[in-house]
């Protein structure tokens, strides 16, 4: 803060945060006539938080509409949630934000954001979600101006640290900025700070040791400072404390933010093995799409929490190019020589594999195929071809956390709930809260769902409360 | 596509193009913005040639820049327009004779500064007859004129079709069908590739804001460039083929195309030049930075003076007008295959071989 501007003022509405949701309870507030401040913990260049990572939203539609295809009804997409949730939701809030994604699709193009058809090698997605030209940084960017046209005020490397209440008010935050604690005043308060999976210690003490292992797929800035500050002052939570939603990723992948490109798609076409070189699941269960999302476990739960997807040249082309090349070599020898895998268990594991495969002639890559092994302990259902062709390929895979499910709790007009009813004046929006309906799992672009809905809810509500 | 022995320079630039296009080829979240991208996921793996090809498609609009989630500080650092305005311009370098020809001029304004006072001293020596007559032909006669000017036209064009012959050959271009060259045409005669996918344009003056604005004035310069070019070109018909030589009235052909075309040209390159002033040099050929506004400048210039020749004529400026006229379109000649004029040629070429491409057509 160079000037006390921001410190003097009394905002109407003071969000903390600064990605999607943050974003659309911001432009929602200030639409409203409200006087607005975003309080962004990253510098500009790494604004928007986890948004900046994504690249569509999950969207009911009751025909063709726009980008998206055919139609997609209320109860398939609560059924596809159910599913991922194994049943770990809030119907009320889920059917809301369902019935909201459409209706905020239109909002969201009035706002600036534009949409693509389906990314090539995504294709299945194209009915259920809608793509943002450019990824989510572009629309966070469009949100940013869409913000700046309306007088909102962004301060930027503004490290929101305690929600100041007063009883059920809230009455102003403290926030590091510049090497300094400020106080900012506010009528109403929006929490849209994310969840706390950058704080690798606290992934530690929920998890156990072996999440220091693990690599954090997005922002460094999610430190869960302010949904620790509410949960001390007695803020109701939802979601596993313990858990975190995570992906089997490539293990070379920097430790933040390394996003799409460290995604692995090789798992269904190889044989995993630990570092010991045995496997440890079935690598064909189902596509990949829908088995992505366990294998962050499955891996996590391994020693040292690393695994090695291993391929041989006739699987190369099978899958979308990833960010580091392969470890490549002209013998299984060599392989686990330049992997420091044990050599002669990893040729055993996979002697033992090829020699369980059986007939390839129905192989298919992007379909159940049931080409599959026989007699082994752990067999592999479907795409089972021996590793044989050389040259070998291997890529080292590692958890990676893409978001954490604990939350605070919120009722259906996003205002976060204590043991006696709700706060005055605080609501919550984004990750932060999407442990309310996503207690398990993950539906691929319903974070931005929730985070457009409910940040648009927040918004609403809380401009509502300063205007009465 | 054919791998190239490549000199040392490009090597490395192109080396970094391709592993900044392997990250894109990774992630695909800029498909909807040009033509580049989806050209990417058609390959695994990438040749020094193909990024050749590449960066001729890129049309610097800057878009993919501001969407990506990996540019700098992100340890990824990222910056594509950048890194293939590094290879484009290295690309026109290498296949242009006499070499390094291209390269002086490109980096350094004050080669094209050289090159138009040299044009006006000579220009000023070889005028003749009446200084104060207010009549073209006075001053330059019209043999002396294609004498001088026939030269300095064809001669640039010579080297520019040998450079795109062996471009054609490096990216792997083959015979091309009237398909082909009926869509390389209409995206460039729409400048799609500059319309950011869905006509919101570029994000090149305003940062992240998108703006339509250096598509138009890119759409001005071009068709102004052309209208000029149809108006000389008639004239020469004219003369020759009619025995109709100018001055011509201002309801005659040459000038109903002329004037609007300069027009055009001298508003199209006023604009240009206030968009490239609020532009970031970082995302662009910053090297090639002087080079680029000496061009802009000779282009508006040699517009501009035109107009004004037609204004003065019948009045005792006409000498000095034509001179620096002349001198104007004598630079932009002698130095279109080695200034930034010749990107479209090349921008052409890319659009061709990209149709060739999605046919299915072309030798890998």
């Amino acid at each position: 803060m160079t000037t006390n501007n921001e410190q003097d003022t009394l905002w109407d509405v003071v969000v903390v945060g600064g990605g999607n949701a943050a974003l659309c309870a911001a432009i929602t507030a200030a639409e409203q006539g409200a006087r607005v401040i975003i309080l962004e913990g990253a510098p500009p260049t790494y604004r928007g938080g986890n948004s900046r990572h994504t690249r569509n939203f999950r969207c009911m539609h009751v025909g063709p509409k726009d980008v998206l295809e055919e139609a997609y009804l209320e109860e398939e997409y609560y059924q596809d949630l159910l599913k991922v949730t194994k049943g770990k939701t809030d119907e009320a809030l889920a059917r809301l934000c369902i019935r909201e994604s459409e209706p905020s699709f239109d909002w969201m193009k009035a706002h600036g954001v534009l949409f693509q058809p389906s990314l090539s090698g995504t294709l299945s997605l194209s009915r259920t979600n809608a793509f943002f030209l450019g990824g989510g940084k572009a629309l966070v960017n469009a949100y940013y101006n869409t913000a700046a046209d309306l007088g909102v005020e962004v301060l930027y490397e503004a490290q929101v640290k305690h929600i100041a209440l007063k009883g059920q008010r809230f009455e102003h935050v403290v926030v590091t900025h510049g090497g300094q604690d400020w106080t900012v005043k506010g009528r109403a308060v929006v929490l849209a700070s994310g969840g706390f999976e950058s704080d690798i210690d606290w992934l530690a003490r929920a998890w156990g040791p072996a999440a220091r292992n693990f690599l954090i797929r997005g922002t460094p800035y999610n430190m869960g400072v302010v949904l620790k500050d509410m949960l001390d002052q007695g803020a109701l939570s939802v979601g596993d404390p313990t858990q975190c939603h995570a992906v089997a990723i490539d293990g070379r992948a920097p430790k933040f933010d390394g996003g799409i490109v460290t995604r692995l798609d090789c798992v269904p076409f190889s044989v995993v093995v630990n570092e010991n070189a045995e496997r440890f699941y079935d690598e064909g269960e189902d596509v990949w799409p829908k088995r992505y999302a366990i294998w962050g476990r499955l891996v996590a739960a391994q020693p040292n929490q690393v695994g090695y997807s291993i391929i041989d040249s006739k699987a190369q082309a099978l899958f979308m190019p990833s960010v580091f090349p392969p470890v490549v070599a002209d013998t299984l020898e060599d392989l686990a020589k330049q992997l420091g895998l044990p050599a002669e268990r990893l040729q055993q594991t996979v002697a033992e594999f090829n020699a369980a495969c059986g007939p390839a002639d129905g192989f298919h890559p992007t379909q159940l195929d049931g080409v599959r092994t026989q007699g082994l302990a752990i067999e592999k259902t479907n795409w089972a071809r021996p590793i044989d062709t050389a040259p070998f390929m291997a890529y080292q895979l590692r958890p990676g956390v893409t978001f954490t499910y604990l939350g605070l709790k919120v009722s259906e007009s996003s205002r976060v709930q204590h043991q006696h009813g709700e706060y005055e004046n605080v609501w919550a929006a984004g990750e932060i809260m999407a442990g309310s309906i996503l207690g398990e799992g993950y539906l691929a672009g319903f974070g931005m769902t929730i985070g457009t809905v409910f940040g648009r809810i927040a918004g609403r509500e809380a401009a509502r409360h300063v205007n009465a | 596509m054919s791998t190239l022995e490549l000199n040392g320079l490009l090597r490395a630039s192109a080396e970094e193009a391709r592993r900044q296009i392997e990250i894109c080829n990774a992630c695909r979240y800029c498909e909807g913005f040009c033509s580049v991208f989806p050209a990417v996921t058609r390959q695994r793996t990438f040749s020094l040639s193909d990024m050749t090809q590449l960066a001729n498609l890129c049309h610097n609009c800057q878009g993919c820049y501001h969407a990506c989630q990996y540019t700098a500080p992100h340890e990824f650092n990222l910056n594509l327009p950048a890194a293939l305005a590094g290879v484009r311009t290295e690309s026109w370098e290498r296949w242009m004779w006499p070499r390094g020809v291209a390269a002086w001029v490109q980096r350094k304004p004050a080669a094209s500064a050289g090159v138009l006072i040299v044009a006006l001293f000579v220009l000023g020596a070889l005028a003749s007859g009446d200084a104060a007559s207010g009549v073209f032909y006075q001053h330059f006669s019209h043999n002396l004129l294609v004498a001088v000017f026939a030269p300095l036209f064809l001669l640039p064009l010579l080297a520019i079709a040998m450079a795109l012959r062996n471009y054609w050959k490096e990216v792997g271009g083959v015979c091309a069908t009237v398909a082909e060259w009926r869509m390389a045409l209409s995206q460039a005669g729409r400048m799609r590739n500059l319309s950011g996918g869905q006509d919101q344009g570029c994000q090149y003056e305003k940062g992240d804001r998108y703006s339509q604005a250096r598509r138009h004035a890119h759409h001005a310069v071009m068709y102004g460039f052309l209208l000029c070019f149809a108006s000389t070109s008639v004239a020469t018909l004219m003369h020759y083929v009619w025995q109709l030589p100018a001055p011509y009235a201002w309801w005659s052909l040459p000038k109903l195309l002329g004037v609007p075309g300069g027009v055009l040209l001298t508003v199209g390159g006023v604009m240009l030049m206030r968009l490239k002033s609020r532009s970031d040099p970082a995302l662009n050929s910053a090297t090639r930075w002087g080079g680029d506004w000496a061009f802009l400048l000779t282009l508006t210039l040699t517009a501009a003076s035109g107009l004004l020749l037609y204004a003065v004529s019948g009045t005792s400026a006409v000498r000095i007008t034509l001179v620096f006229h002349l001198a104007c379109v004598a630079t932009l000649f002698v130095l279109t295959p080695y200034s930034k004029m010749v990107h479209g040629f090349f921008r052409l070429a890319a659009l061709l071989r990209e149709a060739q491409a999605q046919a299915g057509r072309g030798r890998s």
